[in-house]
């Protein structure tokens, strides 16, 4: 088994499946669900992936739950993707000075 | 049209690009560690980091290939832990104007990753590739790079700065989600339904033991199909804003108005 090979095989089916929708799919979708359906998907999905798994990166469940919380108030009121950023690391960093 | 280069729309993609670049670089440094203990060198590393953009999928196949896994397990290991990219990459499809040269669809096909779709579906109005590629010019870097450093660092890095930034890439997703949520009743609702099936699903004996990306495909799949069909988006509501005004829309999203 060749790590160059493993390498391949992983780039040519990640390519893959971000290319094919993007090349086939020229038009505009005309029909409603699959236009709506698409509409809620980036949302839906990066939902999904944030919680719970924000409480399971940190080392403590404690500073994740705090930076969620505190990332969703600071988007609430309008800060930017950098700042929220900021602030739920800074967050993350104080809290485990002290809690274990 | 909104599909030329302009030095400001590539320098935007470049600042939101910076927290990504950053939340890459701690995530791949761990993911190096999984890539070395699947005996893959530095160089190999950023090789594959560079080629493939994908945390959960390079992590499933360096686990495999550590296993001394076939190619073709790989190969599928890799379309599973990805397919979510698939939804993401026909949303991305829809963004793009019809007059947009078809080159950039196979540029932006590179890095469709959770971060950078999520910052360029955010963009309103059609998509300007410039911005997406200001991102991605620092971005894909650092992936390549963090997991080239954590296969020669291993676990150099403290721990607590580990677990830092690793909240950097979480922190984005809700910059991106909440102000629609705050706009909208119905995505602060299905924002709120994920969030919950997601904690339930991560705890639930049967479904718990599927992959992160599977659950992640299902409870996509079934929350977006259940509010598209409950709830279904007005045709005109998006392209009712002319491609003109996009400028200042976006000048203005960022503050919220």
């Amino acid at each position: 088994m060749n790590n160059y090979i493993y390498i391949a095989v992983m780039a040519a089916v990640s390519y893959t499946i971000r290319v094919l929708p993007l090349t086939l799919i020229r038009k505009p979708i005309k029909n409603q669900f699959i236009q709506s359906f698409l509409y809620y998907v980036p949302y839906v999905t990066l939902a999904v992936m944030t919680f719970p798994a924000i409480i399971h990166a940190t080392q403590t469940p404690i500073s994740g739950l705090v930076a969620l919380i505190a990332g969703i108030i600071a988007a609430w009121l309008g800060a930017g993707l950098f700042p929220v950023s900021v602030i739920c690391c800074v967050l993350v960093f104080v809290i485990e000075l002290f809690v274990k | 049209m909104n599909d030329k280069f302009s030095r400001k729309i590539f320098c935007d993609g470049m600042r939101d690009g910076f927290p990504i670049a950053l939340g890459y670089f701690a995530v791949s440094f761990s993911l190096g560690i999984a890539a070395r203990h699947a005996g893959f060198t530095p160089m190999q590393g950023f090789l594959a980091s560079l080629l493939n953009n994908a945390s959960a999928g390079e992590y499933a196949a360096f686990t495999l290939v550590a296993a001394q896994a076939t190619y073709l397990e790989v190969a599928i290991i890799t379309l599973i832990a990805n397919a979510r990219y698939l939804l993401m990459s026909c949303a991305l499809a829809q963004k793009f104007s019809p007059g947009t040269p078809f080159f950039h669809r196979l540029i932006i096909a590179y890095d469709v990753t959770d971060e950078l779709f999520g910052i360029t579906i955010a963009r309103p109005g059609i998509l300007n590739p410039y911005y997406t590629y200001g991102a991605i010019l620092l971005a894909a870097p650092a992936w390549a790079g963090g997991t080239a450093c954590g296969i020669i660092a291993g676990n150099a890095l403290p721990l607590r700065a580990v677990s830092a930034l690793s909240v950097a890439l979480y922190g984005m997703f809700l910059a991106i989600i909440i102000p629609p949520a705050r706009k909208s009743k119905i995505v602060a609702a299905l924002v709120a339904i994920s969030f919950a099936l997601s904690f339930v699903c991560n705890y639930l004996p049967g479904v718990s033991s599927l992959s992160e990306g599977t659950r992640t495909i299902l409870l996509t799949v079934i929350i977006s199909g259940a509010a598209a069909i409950l709830f279904p988006v007005k045709q005109d509501a998006e392209e009712a804003a002319p491609v003109k005004a996009n400028d200042s829309v976006q000048k203005g999203d960022n503050v919220n108005e």
